[in-house]
C-alpha cells in the first residue's frame, strides 16, 4: 500500500489563552487519490481541524499537539511563508458561502489570475488556462464570465467560480467545507457531480466536512464521525451506513428520514445537547446521551480502535448486525 | 454605442444623478480654469504690480474687481490667491491622505501593538485643535507654501487614518479576504488589491472634504499672518489686508471672501455628490 498523502496523528487544538481543548487528539489518514468526508453537529471540530491542515486557524486558538504530515511535510513546524506557498496550490478549499466568497469589485478573469499570480509567474498562456478551468467547470459564455463581476452571477455559478479557483493549480489536495449548505437541492446535486467528476479526473484526494450524511454517502470513500472533539467512528461509506458501530452515529442514521420507509414512524433522535469539548475530561464524550452507557464509560476514555476500513471509539459498540 | 442593459451603471452616472454633485462639479471647475489661468500667468495686470494713481479704485472695465490701497488689480490678485490656496491645500490633502490610508489600512489589518501605536498616535494629534496646530508647526517650520503644506498635512493625517482603518476592520472579516488567504496569497497583495479598493468610497469623500477645510486652514493661517506672506497674494492674506479698508472700498474685502466661499461650498457639494454615487443605499434608483 502507497504512503497516505496526508497523515494526522494525535491533533489537538485548543485556545491559548485559559486552554479549553476544542479538539482532542484526531488521528486519520487520507490516501493519495482518496476522498475522506467528516461529519459531526456544530462544535464538534471538524471545521478547525481542516483549518489547521490550512495553518489558519483563528486568532487566539493553536494546536496544541500532535503532527500533520503532508506528503513528507510536517505542517505543525513548517513556517509561514513554506504554508503560504502550499495554500491554494498543493493544497486548496472550497468555502462555505459562494455569495460572499468572491471579491466584489475584480472581475472573476482577474481573481482567477491572482491565484496563479500569487504562486507563479503569469504568462501568456494564463489567461487560456483560467478560461480552460472555467470551462471544465461548466461555466457557459467564458470570455463573458472572465469579464463580470461577482454579483451578476448567480449563487450556484458562483460556487463554480470558487471550485476553479480552487482547481486552477491542480491541488493534492482539496478541502471543502460544507459547500452545498447555501446552495438549493437542485444546485447541490450539480456541484456535487462536478465536484466527483474532477476529483476523479485529476486523482486528486479530498477532504469533505459536512453535517449532512445524505450528501456524503455518494461522494466519499470513507468517512469520520467527530464528536465534540473527539473522532468516534471511522470507515467506509458502506461499512458505515450498514453496520454504524457507535451509539452516536447510530442515532445519527436511525435520525435520517428514509424513502422506503413507509410505516409513519416518529423519527428517532438522539437525547441531550452535544457536551462542550473541554468539559468532557478523560470519559467517552457521548456518555451521558448514550443509552448503552455504564460506569466503565465515565472512568475512562475510549480509544479508537481497528483497521482503516472499520474503527470505533467505544467500550460498548453496536455489534454486527 | 448601444447600453447593455445588464451592465450595471456606473460610478458617473450616479454622481450624475445628484444635483449637489453637479453644483458643486461646475463651482470647482470653475476655480480650477481660474487657478490655471493664473499659472500660466494669464492674468490682466502683474498681482505685484502697485500703481498709486489707481489706489482704491471700484470695480471698473480696466479693474474688474477693483484695486487694493497700493492699486493692485483684486481680480488678478484673487486669482493668483486662489492657485497658492489649491496648491497647498492638494499638496496637503495629497500627502495626508497616502500616509493616513496607508497607516490606516496597515493598522486596521494587522491590528494588535501596531494598531495601538497607531490610534494612539492619532489621539494625540486629534486632541489638538486643528488650526492650532498647525499654526504651532509653521511657526516652528517657517512659512513658505510647501511647509505651510506639511504642516496641514500633519494636521489632517490622523483623519484619513481613522477614516481608512473602519472599513478596514469590517473587511478583512470578509469571506472573500479569508478566501484569499486560504489560497495563498501574499499579505500585500491581500492589502493592495483586495481591501484598498473595498474602503475607497469613504476615503474619496474625505479627501473632497478635507480639501475645502485645508483651503481652510490655509486661508486662516495666511489671515493671522503665518501662511503666505506679502507682497505675495493668497485669499486669506488678501482678507486680512482688506480689513483696515473695508469700510471705503468693500470689493477688496468681497471678492476675495467670496473666492474662498465658492471653492469651499463647490469642494462640499462634490463631496456630498460623492458619496451619494458611491454608497448604494443612498442611491435614489
Amino acid at each position: 500500500m502507497s504512503n497516505p498523502l496526508l497523515s494526522v496523528s494525535g491533533l489537538g487544538i485548543s485556545t491559548v489563552q485559559d486552554p479549553r481543548t476544542l479538539v482532542n487528539s484526531v488521528t486519520f489518514e487520507i490516501m493519495p487519490g482518496e476522498a475522506v468526508g467528516v461529519v459531526g453537529e456544530s462544535g464538534s471540530g471538524k471545521t478547525l481541524t481542516a483549518l489547521s491542515i490550512l495553518g489558519l486557524l483563528p486568532r487566539g486558538v493553536a494546536i496544541a499537539g500532535g503532527s500533520i504530515i503532508f506528503n513528507g511535510t510536517d505542517l505543525t513546524k513548517a513556517d509561514p511563508e513554506t504554508m503560504r506557498n502550499l495554500r491554494g496550490s498543493d493544497i486548496s478549499m472550497v468555502y462555505q458561502d459562494p455569495m460572499t466568497a468572491l471579491n466584489p469589485v475584480m472581475k472573476l478573469g482577474r481573481q482567477l489570475l491572482e491565484v496563479i499570480e500569487s504562486h507563479e509567474k503569469l504568462d501568456d498562456g494564463s489567461v487560456a488556462r483560467v478560461e480552460a478551468v472555467l470551462r471544465e467547470v461548466g461555466i457557459p459564455q467564458v470570455e463573458r464570465a472572465m469579464e463580470s463581476y461577482p454579483h451578476e452571477f448567480s449563487g450556484g455559478m458562483r460556487q463554480r467560480v470558487m471550485i476553479a479557483m480552487a482547481l486552477l493549480l491542480t491541488p493534492k489536495l482539496l478541502i471543502a467545507d460544507e459547500p452545498t449548505t447555501a446552495l438549493d437541492v437542485t444546485i447541490q446535486q450539480q456541484i456535487l457531480a462536478l465536484v466527483s467528476e474532477q476529483r476523479r479526473k485529476r486523482e486528486m484526494s479530498m477532504l469533505w466536512i459536512t453535517h449532512d450524511l445524505g450528501v456524503v454517502a455518494n461522494l466519499v470513500d470513507r468517512l469520520i464521525v467527530m464528536y465534540a472533539g473527539n473522532i468516534v467512528e471511522s470507515g467506509t461509506v458502506e461499512e458505515i451506513f450498514t453496520n454504524p458501530q457507535h451509539p452516536y452515529t447510530h442515532g445519527l442514521l436511525s435520525s435520517l428520514p428514509s424513502r422506503t420507509d413507509k410505516s409513519r414512524k416518529r423519527l428517532t433522535s438522539i437525547p441531550g445537547v452535544p457536551q462542550k469539548p473541554w468539559l468532557v475530561g478523560n470519559t467517552c464524550a457521548f456518555a451521558p446521551r448514550c443509552f448503552k452507557a455504564t460506569s466503565e464509560c465515565t472512568a475512562s476514555a475510549p480509544k479508537l480502535v481497528g483497521t482503516l476500513e472499520k474503527s470505533v471509539a467505544c467500550f460498548h459498540p453496536m455489534g454486527d448486525k | 454605442m448601444k447600453r447593455d442593459p445588464l451592465k450595471p451603471k456606473g460610478g458617473f452616472y450616479y454622481y450624475m444623478q445628484s444635483t449637489s454633485g453637479v453644483v458643486g462639479a461646475i463651482l470647482l471647475l470653475f476655480m480650477v480654469i481660474v487657478s490655471i489661468c493664473a499659472v500660466f500667468g494669464w492674468l490682466p495686470h502683474d498681482p505685484l504690480e502697485q500703481n498709486v494713481e489707481f489706489a482704491m479704485k471700484g470695480p471698473s472695465s480696466n479693474f474688474w474687481f477693483g484695486t487694493d490701497e497700493f492699486g493692485r488689480d483684486i481680480f488678478s490678485r484673487s486669482l493668483d490667491g486662489m492657485r497658492r490656496s489649491l496648491t497647498v491645500s492638494v499638496s496637503a490633502v495629497s500627502i495626508a491622505a497616502t500616509i493616513g490610508v496607508t497607516l490606516g489600512i496597515l493598522s486596521g489589518y494587522l491590528g494588535r501593538w501596531f494598531d495601538q501605536l497607531i490610534v494612539r498616535l492619532s489621539d494625540v494629534i486629534f486632541a489638538f485643535p486643528a488650526i492650532l496646530l498647525a499654526l504651532a508647526i509653521v511657526s516652528t517650520l517657517g512659512n513658505s507654501w510647501y511647509q505651510t503644506a506639511l504642516a496641514i498635512a500633519v494636521v489632517y493625517t490622523p483623519i484619513f487614518i481613522r477614516v481608512a482603518r473602519g472599513p478596514v476592520l469590517t473587511v478583512k472579516e470578509m469571506d472573500y479576504v479569508k478566501v484569499t488567504r486560504i489560497l495563498g496569497f501574499s499579505s500585500l497583495r491581500i492589502l493592495r488589491k483586495h481591501i484598498l479598493p473595498n474602503v475607497t468610497a469613504p476615503i474619496v469623500v474625505q479627501v473632497a472634504l478635507s480639501l475645502s477645510w485645508a483651503i481652510l486652514t490655509e486661508s486662516g493661517l495666511s489671515f493671522l499672518g503665518l501662511g503666505t506672506q506679502p507682497p505675495n497674494a493668497s485669499l486669506g492674506l488678501m482678507v486680512s489686508e482688506a480689513q483696515p479698508i473695508a469700510a471705503f472700498a468693500w470689493w477688496a474685502l468681497f471678492f476675495p471672501s467670496a473666492f474662498i466661499t465658492i471653492v469651499v461650498v463647490g469642494l462640499n457639494l462634490v463631496g456630498d455628490g460623492l458619496r451619494d454615487a458611491l454608497d448604494p443605499a443612498r442611491r435614489s434608483s
